[in-house]
C-alpha cells in the first residue's frame, strides 16, 4: 500500500499469489514511479504564469494537460515494459457477461504451450474468473476494483509485479464488464479488443461509441445462438464501422468452436508483428 | 461513476500543479471537455464538487468549455462538425467519418492565490 497517493486503499485489491514467483521481466519497484508523469516536464520553469487576473493577488496558470495524464504516464511505462519483453498485451472489454472469460478459456486451451501466456482478470468482486483461467494451467491474477468500474494502468502495473510478464508471448487483460469507463483508461495495451455478443442488440456500437472507436478489433461472440435470435449481424458490423471505419471484425462461438481458428490466426499475426517490431 | 473517476484524477492533477506553483489555494478551474468525450458536464460538476472537498480547490469556480466534435468525411473529403460519434456527415450524409477532435478532456488553466 502506498501512503502517499492512497492507491491500494479501500476495496481496490490485487490478489496475493504466494505460490507464484516473479519472472524475469517483472516490475520490481511498483511504487518507484507512482508519481512520475512525463508531461510534468513540459513546464521546466514551472507552469506559465500570466498577468494579474480575477481576484486580488491571484495568478492564472496555463496548464493544458489531459485530465487522465497520470494514468497515461503509467500506461506509457507499461507499454515500454511490454515492448522490452516483446509481449503482446490485449485489453479485452465488453458489457457484463458478453463472454470474455469463456472466449479466453477456449483460446488458452487451444494455444496450449505454444508460447508464453498470462491473464489479468479485472472484476469488482470475486476471484471466480481468475480461478476459471488457472484451471487451464495458465498463470492468472485477479484484480478487484471494488467500487471502481474499470482497470487503470497502476493496477495493471501492480498485478504484473506479482504475475510476471509472458516474454515473447501474449498477456490478456480482461477488463471489468463495462462499455463506458474502460474506454478512457489506457493500460499500456497494444490494442483494445471489444467483445460483443449476439444477444446484446445491433445498436451497441452507437450507444457506446467511445469504446468501439477505441478498439482495433471487434469479436462478435456466442454465434451459436444466432438460429434462436432475431439478430442481424450485418447491422452490428455496419454500426461498428460507422463509429470506426477501420475496425477489424471476427465472429466466434466459444461454445461450438466456430470461428476460433480465425481468432487464433489473428492472434498469431498480432504476436508476429509485436515480435518483429523493435 | 465515470465522472467521479475523472474528478478524482483531475484533483490529483490540480494538487500537483498547485504545489509546483507554490499556490495556497485554487480559485478557478478551466476545463475543456469535448462534445464527443462522453462526459456529462452536469455530472462532472457535481463530482468535482465532491472530489475537491478538503483539498486546495475546494469551492473553486468551475468553467467548462465544450468544443464541438470535428471529423473528416471520407465520402465528400471535407472536415465537418458533428454532434455525436456515428452521426452522418452533415454535408453529404455519408457514414464514413474519422473523428479528428472534440474528445478532449483537459485541464486548461487554473487561477490560484
Ligand atoms: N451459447 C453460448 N454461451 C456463451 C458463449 N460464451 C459465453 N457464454 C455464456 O455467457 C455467460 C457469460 O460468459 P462469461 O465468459 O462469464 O462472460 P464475461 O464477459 O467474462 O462476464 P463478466 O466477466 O462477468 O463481465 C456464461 O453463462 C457463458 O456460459 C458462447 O459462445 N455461446
Ligand atoms: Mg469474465
Ligand atoms: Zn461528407
Amino acid at each position: 500500500m502506498c501512503g502517499t497517493c492512497g492507491c491500494g486503499q479501500g476495496e481496490r485489491r490485487v490478489e496475493d499469489l504466494h505460490h507464484h514467483h516473479a519472472h524475469d521481466h517483472a516490475y520490481h519497484d511498483a511504487h518507484e514511479h507512482t508519481h512520475a508523469d512525463g508531461t510534468t516536464h513540459s513546464h521546466p520553469q514551472g507552469p506559465a504564469e500570466h498577468h494579474h487576473h480575477g481576484a486580488e493577488g491571484s495568478r492564472l496558470l496555463s496548464v493544458e494537460r489531459d485530465i487522465l495524464s497520470r494514468n497515461n504516464a503509467v500506461a506509457a511505462e507499461n507499454r515500454r515494459h511490454f515492448q522490452t519483453a516483446r509481449t503482446l498485451a490485449l485489453n479485452l472489454v465488453s458489457s457484463p457477461g458478453a463472454g470474455k472469460t469463456a472466449l479466453l478459456v477456449e483460446t488458452l486451451k487451444r494455444i496450449g504451450g505454444k508460447f508464453p501466456l498470462a491473464v489479468i482478470e479485472g472484476d469488482q468482486e470475486t476471484t471466480a474468473d481468475a480461478d476459471r483461467i488457472r484451471a487451464t494451467g495458465v498463470p492468472a491474477i485477479q484484480i478487484n476494483t471494488g467500487k471502481g468500474c474499470h482497470l487503470d494502468a497502476e493496477l495493471v502495473r501492480s498485478a504484473l509485479v506479482r504475475l510476471g510478464t509472458p516474454e515473447n508471448g501474449v498477456l490478456f487483460i480482461e477488463n471489468v464488464g463495462n462499455l463506458v469507463c474502460p474506454a478512457g483508461f489506457d493500460l499500456g495495451e497494444a490494442q483494445k479488443v471489444v467483445i460483443a455478443s449476439v444477444t446484446e442488440g445491433e445498436d451497441k456500437p452507437l450507444k457506446y461509441s467511445g469504446m468501439f472507436a477505441a478498439a482495433g478489433l471487434m469479436v462478435v461472440t456466442k454465434t451459436d445462438l444466432l438460429p434462436h435470435l432475431d439478430f442481424a449481424i450485418d447491422r452490428l458490423i455496419e454500426n461498428a464501422r460507422r463509429i470506426n471505419p477501420t475496425i477489424a471484425v471476427l465472429q466466434v462461438s466459444a461454445k461450438s468452436g466456430e470461428g476460433m481458428d480465425r481468432w487464433l490466426h489473428w492472434l498469431d499475426t498480432a504476436r508476429a508483428l509485436r515480435l518483429a517490431a523493435d | 461513476m465515470h465522472e467521479l473517476s475523472l474528478a478524482t484524477a483531475l484533483m490529483d492533477l490540480v494538487r500537483e500543479e498547485a504545489a509546483a506553483a507554490h499556490a495556497q489555494r485554487v480559485t478557478r478551474l478551466v476545463l475543456e471537455i469535448g462534445a464527443l468525450s462522453h462526459v456529462d458536464a452536469q455530472a462532472l460538476r457535481f463530482a468535482v464538487d465532491v472530489a475537491a472537498r478538503g483539498g486546495p480547490a475546494e469551492g473553486a469556480t468551475l468553467d467548462i468549455q465544450e468544443p464541438p466534435g470535428t471529423a473528416y468525411c471520407l465520402d465528400c473529403e471535407t472536415s465537418v462538425t458533428i454532434a455525436a460519434r456515428g452521426a452522418p456527415c452533415p454535408r453529404c450524409g455519408g457514414a464514413k467519418l474519422l473523428v479528428q477532435g472534440g474528445d478532449e478532456m483537459r485541464l486548461k488553466e487554473m487561477e490560484v492565490v
